[in-house]
């Protein structure tokens, strides 16, 4: 059991894939000397050469094109965007060709690709470096989204994702890439694709990931002293996501709030919200509420602590949902 | 020939001699030079950078290659129109460039195609049967791509470059001596995904030649509307040499093809090669010509034709008798008839088949709606069995 912020959780983790495949390539915009623009990256390339851990022309479709091609060649390339709002160039690729490409080789071909991007607000970016793109990839047959909130699952689920036959979008935390947290590097992990219980409760569910599930346990903690009981699910997966583990939840505290921090409009609370009145109909005390993101543009760093859910507007929601 | 030499990166007017011709920056007026063996008369003639010696098997060869690829492609678009295909994207006048290019080929190589690219398929031995799946809605290709290496047919134009840059580059790091090559048309030429191919292959040194079918349209734009500058001039500006070729010169195609797959192979890294051709054709049975184009230029072209220009060739050097092209004529109306019945009998998809291959590792959604449309599906044979049953209200 090791000590480590979730950005050296990351660097261990590649690094193990490194070691253990040789086919495990490492490639992006800063990768190499840099280390990246948040460290991630930090000494791989001194370790494992240029060959491998590959400092990128800075034109995201092209990254992810080659990518492909390299997965083809039977390399399973991990690719980062250096921030989330630079990923669109690469959109077109990502969801035109990689996650179409296994189907239409009726499997015969496979892409193990993994991307990995830096998402959401919090650090006082400037535009563009703070966004939330989780739904626009969960809506996508053939690519998995998944999303670590703490070190172990950043560890971990990078190792998974790498080892995933299927192309990975895993989205980072940045907010969170300096929050410690115990890794136990020989235990076996779960699915990362299961949703964990966070928090224990009775009252009401709180469901989140990536950067959310703190502010999440923070509001389960400030809700126990005005005497609440509320349950956190850490999701950790966006697609496929784990709904009997969030069912079994709102089955035993009959309400749902779903926080994120990408517009709340279309966004993944949606589909959560639905698909647990589905399940859930029976059991549901309140209709099942979402807190997140505004329909408007991320807003300058200035205004970001007002735009971002906190803790305030999470139990300002519980209220509402305890008060039907 | 020496590729080598023609490593670019200057302007045109620095380069001379060899190098200029190499790249074709001399002009004959305001047409670029492009290297040219067999004249559309049927004659043969040198170039100074290019040449190719061809046994007399070779040539009837590669004239049956085209003949039988124009007879597929004519039988295709005749499916379209009875009803059996639902599209169909003719290569038409292609033939030189589609053929020349892929025996220029090993098997090791690997290729990258658009959708048009039937005469390259030929040349790697896919099944034509296997092109018309697509075409005939069954599946969205479907074949086995490390089969013969010969990838997916790519739809959304230039985005199989940098898939071709990729592989190349993989190939370079294992340390094979292969090379890939990678189709695309005068259109995707302004694609951004094509200019990434090329940045990257350029700075990764990737084994990859880049095969550009100008066919002067785009559905309805003309060239002009894609460049101010021949297309093979743009590798000068990323570091690579560009040659421009007579595109329905079968033989001058294949010299060329293979000198840039050469090159790519001796570690000189990308290569870019412009066929000089013309969609005789309308861009797919959906298009109209007629809309955008004058008669008296594709009537030009007509005299240009790769296949009679080869034709011409064979009979003035006497190296095919009425037997030759009777038998290939025969096996023609086979491979017609093959296509005809393959097509006809093609079965569509399993409904389930929606479900299969969208994940390798699985998906718990995949799997829950897999199950639940089972269901639906099943809910209506149950009530076919009421009915049946006579239980009616």
């Amino acid at each position: 059991m090791t000590q480590m912020a979730i950005a050296k959780a990351l660097n261990e983790s590649l690094r193990k894939a490194l070691e253990s495949d040789p086919k495990v390539l490492v490639m992006g915009e800063d990768v190499g000397k840099l280390g990246g623009v948040f460290r991630i990256t930090d000494g791989l390339q001194k370790d494992f050469g240029e060959g491998r851990v590959i400092d990128t022309p800075l034109a995201e479709s092209g990254i992810v094109g080659t990518a492909i091609g390299l997965a083809l060649r039977g390399y399973r390339p991990v690719v980062e965007i250096q921030f989330d709002g630079f990923v669109f160039p690469a959109y077109d690729q990502i969801v035109t060709q990689l996650a179409k490409m296994h189907a239409r080789a009726l499997g015969k071909v496979k892409l193990p690709v993994v991307i990995r991007i830096p998402y959401a607000g919090g650090i006082g970016a400037v535009e563009h470096h703070s966004e939330s793109p989780e739904a626009l990839f969960a809506h996508v047959p053939g690519l998995k989204v998944i999303t670590p909130s703490n070190a172990s699952d950043a560890y971990w689920m990078l190792q998974q994702a790498i080892e995933c036959d299927d192309p990975v979008i895993f989205l980072e935390p940045k907010r969170r890439y300096w929050d410690k947290g115990e890794v136990d590097t020989s235990a076996l992990p779960g699915s990362p694709h299961q949703a964990v219980v966070a928090q224990q409760g009775t009252d009401l569910t709180l469901a989140a990931y990536g950067p959310m599930v703190k502010v999440c346990l923070e509001a389960a903690a400030a809700a126990a002293n005005e005497g609440r009981s509320l349950e956190v699910v850490d999701l950790r997966s966006l697609s496929p996501i784990d709904f009997d583990t969030l069912q079994a939840s709102v089955e035993k505290t009959g309400r749902l709030v779903v926080v994120h921090e990408a517009p709340v409009f279309y966004g993944s609370g949606a589909e959560i919200a639905a698909r647990i009145t589905e399940r859930c109909f029976y059991h549901l005390e309140a209709p099942v509420l979402r807190v997140g993101g505004f329909h408007a543009p991320y807003p300058p760093a200035r205004l970001e602590e007002e735009y971002l859910p906190g803790l305030d507007r999470v139990l300002d929601a519980v209220d509402r949902a305890l008060a039907f | 020939m020496s590729v080598k030499s023609t490593a670019a990166g200057g302007p045109p007017a620095k380069s001379r001699g060899r190098t200029t011709r190499a790249a074709g920056a001399k002009r004959r007026g305001t047409e670029p030079e492009l290297v040219q063996l067999l004249t559309p008369e049927g004659e043969r003639v040198e170039h100074g950078e290019y040449s190719i010696d061809l046994t007399p098997d070779e040539l009837r060869g590669l004239y049956r290659d085209m003949v039988l690829t124009r007879r597929f492609d004519a039988e295709a678009i005749t499916l379209q129109r009875q009803g059996e295909l639902g599209l169909w994207a003719s290569l038409l006048g292609q033939e030189a460039a589609q053929i020349g290019s892929g025996r220029a080929t090993r098997p090791d190589d690997y290729v990258f195609p658009t959708y048009r690219e039937h005469g390259v398929a030929w040349t790697r031995d896919v099944d034509p049967l296997n092109l018309l799946g697509m075409f005939r809605g069954v599946n969205h290709g479907g074949w086995d791509p490390n089969e013969n290496n010969f990838h997916l047919y790519t739809i959304v134009i230039g985005s199989q470059t940098l898939h071709a840059t990729g592989y190349a580059m993989g190939v370079a790091k294992d340390g094979a001596d292969s090379a890939v090559i990678a189709y695309f048309g005068d259109g995707a030429s302004s694609q951004g995904d094509v200019a990434e191919a090329f940045t990257f292959a350029a700075v990764y040194n990737a084994p990859v030649v880049f095969f550009c079918q100008n066919n002067q349209w785009a559905i309805s734009e003309p060239t002009e509307k894609q460049s101010r500058v021949p297309i093979y001039q743009r590798a000068a500006g990323f570091g690579f040499p560009g040659v421009r070729v007579d595109g329905n010169d079968v033989l001058a195609v294949l010299a060329v093809t293979r000198a840039a797959l050469e090159h790519a192979r001796s570690g000189q890294g990308p290569m870019l090669v412009e066929a000089f051709t013309y969609r005789m054709g309308a861009h797919t049975t959906t298009d109209d010509p007629t809309r955008y184009r004058a008669d008296e230029e594709r009537e030009q072209w007509e005299g240009k034709d790769p296949i009679a220009r080869l034709k011409a060739y064979l009979d003035k050097q006497g190296l095919a008798d009425e037997a030759f092209y009777a038998a290939i004529d025969q096996e023609s109306d086979a491979l017609a008839k093959r296509v005809r019945d393959g097509v006809r009998t093609m079965e569509s998809p399993d409904t389930m088949a929606i479900f299969e291959n969208v994940y390798a590792d699985g998906h718990a959604l995949v799997d829950e709606e897999r199950a639940q449309f089972a269901e639906y599906l099943a809910s209506f044979e149950d009530t076919a069995t009421a009915g049946a049953s006579g239980e009616g209200h």
